[in-house]
């Protein structure tokens, strides 16, 4: 081991990344996400390679392919449904890892770059998760490919060549089926690749804690084997747990039956919904019925779309608060699970036909979105009064734990989230 | 910057961007074959132009041609549905242009322009497009793309509140010259380039 390190010091590398590494000692499970998100990005790509080795990427011929898979194919029902389940797992998993990070102000400074790197793997993920679903060639998946890449459409002049080259043609079809598979095959690659500039930013900034205190002393920290090791892996088990359940009870809960049809260019299914891991963004597209000046609704719509993720990246200095932690902003604190049901809310409207109250519903709800980043972040930022912050991690710790011998001071300042 | 750095620039600072300059071209140039691949092939533009047979078609029923992999709905009117189309204020449009392939950008939206395609127009109203110029025997003929201008879904025929078409996406509803009435959808459906080759013969594209 010695002889490699002199030559290549990747053994130093593991070791000092994920044995000997300092994390802070107050972290939660909230912060085992990042963990299980690696585990399935490594489970999508596995599945992905040997699905891929049955699959046919023809249009003819591919709906049948995965119907193959399926009874056919050793064991292929099974890794189906955990590539098309692990796909939602996946996003459960992330979405909850962006809201601790929400939470925590794991955006500020310095670790502005670890966000924003961040969001573009999330972007990867919804393109990669959007042309996956596409492949199965079934009636949900072709229209849904249609009315995605439809919104490139609604850019005046550059909208419909752009559509074309996108979809090879002048409808989806055959050329389309085999590039979305081509791209399908490269961008968890890509995933993989930011994922270890993701990793490697947090390893230079540190990461953050439920105080968002930073890390003062050795006192601070505990080693990353066996505390994290440990506390990731059993997060890991209990998330897997609920993922085989999924997997073996109820494999097709979160798909659509529509999508067992195949494909046929000439009839649109009555209810075009995309995977609920899209609701959201679906229902803020929606939203936009009217036209705001020279946009018209479609374009709106689009736009409001694309904003909502694009927002993303500016919200490092869009929060004006120098407080880290939500635990330790009140105000924001409700700010903050509002925001949290708005999201369930739009993700719910996105899921209704667009009919009725439901338009103006998911307007409202887009319109505090947009607020809450807009607004909210930067202005209660300046007005809030934030409760008094412990001293160090350590001291935090240790007034929770009351036997330790608490600080005088440290009683004012728990920190009482789990 | 070298110990060589003068406060002039000099001919080795102008060879740098000269280089630096040709190599961004190449590059360009060099990318441009991987991005125009994704274009549509010749194969998917040769089907272009199609002929259809619409002798079988009788008034009040509709087919389905697929033209450039999308649908091309071919719809025999019913008198009462032309009279409909016809009697509608244009100023009700939502648009106001005809959307017509064989017709000027601007054409407005009369139900004569939603139904005149491209090539020689029957006895009587030859090479005339203007309201009154069509033969009464080929008004009945509406020839359009059945996508609908939202996202791109296939409406339904002879729904919607205006007897035409709904658009079971997102709510969009056509009248009778399939055009916008009411919903999200911006534009009329479109009119692809066609002309009558014979009187029971439609070629498209």
């Amino acid at each position: 081991m010695q002889w490699l390190d002199a030559r290549l010091p990747l053994p130093r590398l593991v070791y000092d990344s994920f044995v000997a590494y300092p994390v802070p000692r107050n972290l939660n499970y909230a912060y085992t996400f990042g963990g299980i998100l690696a585990l399935f990005l490594v489970l999508q790509i596995l599945t992905g390679v040997v699905l891929a080795m049955h699959y046919a990427a023809n249009s003819a011929i591919a709906f049948d392919s995965v119907e193959k898979i399926m009874r056919d194919v050793n064991w292929g029902w099974m890794l189906r449904y955990m590539h098309a389940n692990g796909a939602s797992f996946f996003f459960v998993a992330v979405y909850i890892h962006i809201f601790r990070g929400l939470y925590y102000g794991s955006y500020k400074a310095p670790r502005e770059i670890l966000w924003i790197l961040g969001v573009i793997i999330f972007l990867l993920m919804m393109a990669t998760a959007f042309m996956g679903y596409v492949l199965p060639w079934g009636q949900m998946s072709f229209w849904g490919a249609t009315v995605i890449t439809g919104f490139f459409t609604a850019f005046p002049l550059i909208g419909d060549p752009i559509q074309q080259l996108l979809l090879g043609g002048f409808a989806v079809d055959n050329a389309t089926l085999n590039r979305f598979f081509s791209l399908h095959y490269l961008l968890p690659f890509m995933i993989a690749g930011v994922v270890i500039l993701h990793v490697w930013a947090l390893h230079v900034t540190g990461q953050t804690n439920p105080t968002g205190v930073e890390v003062k002393s050795s006192k601070d920290t505990v080693p990353f084997s066996p505390h994290a090791t440990v506390k990731d892996g059993f997060a890991m088990v209990v998330f897997l747990i609920i993922f085989a359940y999924m997997l073996f009870y109820m494999p097709n809960y979160l798909g659509h039956p529509d999508n067992y049809v195949e494909a046929n260019p000439l009839k649109t299914p009555s209810h075009i919904v995309p995977e609920w891991y899209f609701l959201p963004f679906y229902a803020m597209l929606r939203a936009i019925t009217f036209n705001i000046g020279p946009i018209d609704s479609k374009l709106g719509g689009v736009l409001v779309m694309f904003g909502s993720i694009l927002v993303l990246f500016f919200l490092p200095w869009l929060d004006t608060s120098r407080v880290r932690s939500t635990a330790f902003r009140p105000v924001y604190k409700i700010f903050f699970w509002i925001m949290v049901v708005d999201c369930i809310f739009l993700g719910w409207l996105g899921s209704r036909p667009a009919e009725g109250i439901y338009p103006t519903l998911a307007l409202i709800g887009t319109i505090y979105y947009f607020g809450h980043f807009l607004i909210v972040l930067p202005v209660l930022g300046l007005v809030e009064t934030p409760r008094r912050l412990p001293g160090s991690i350590t001291e935090a710790v240790l007034a929770r734990n009351a036997g330790g011998g608490t600080p005088a001071g440290a009683a004012a300042a728990p920190e009482t989230k789990g | 910057m070298s110990v060589h750095d003068t406060a002039e620039p000099n001919r080795r600072d102008f060879l740098y961007i000269a280089t630096g300059a040709a190599g961004a071209v190449g590059a360009a140039a060099a990318i441009w074959p991987f991005i125009d691949q994704m274009n549509p092939d010749a194969a998917t533009l040769a089907l272009a132009e199609i002929d259809v047979d619409v002798s079988q078609v009788a008034e009040g029923q509709s087919i389905t041609a697929k033209w450039r992999g999308k649908p091309i709905f071919i719809r025999h009117r019913t008198a009462q549905e032309v009279e409909e189309a016809k009697s509608v204020n244009l100023d009700d449009l939502k648009d106001p242009v005809a959307r017509n392939a064989n017709l000027p950008a601007d054409a407005p939206a009369t139900d004569a322009n939603r139904a005149t395609g491209g090539g020689a127009q029957p006895s009587g109203g030859e090479g005339a497009a203007a309201a009154d110029g069509m033969s009464p025997a080929r008004e009945q003929w509406l020839i359009m793309v059945g996508v609908c201008t939202h996202l791109g879904c296939i409406p339904l025929g002879t729904s919607g509140d205006y007897d035409g078409w709904f658009c079971p996406c997102h709510g969009s509803h056509y009248d009778t010259a399939g055009r916008i009435r009411q919903g999200p959808a911006p534009e009329n459906m479109a009119i692809p380039p066609y002309a009558f080759t014979t009187d029971t013969n439609i070629r498209i594209g």
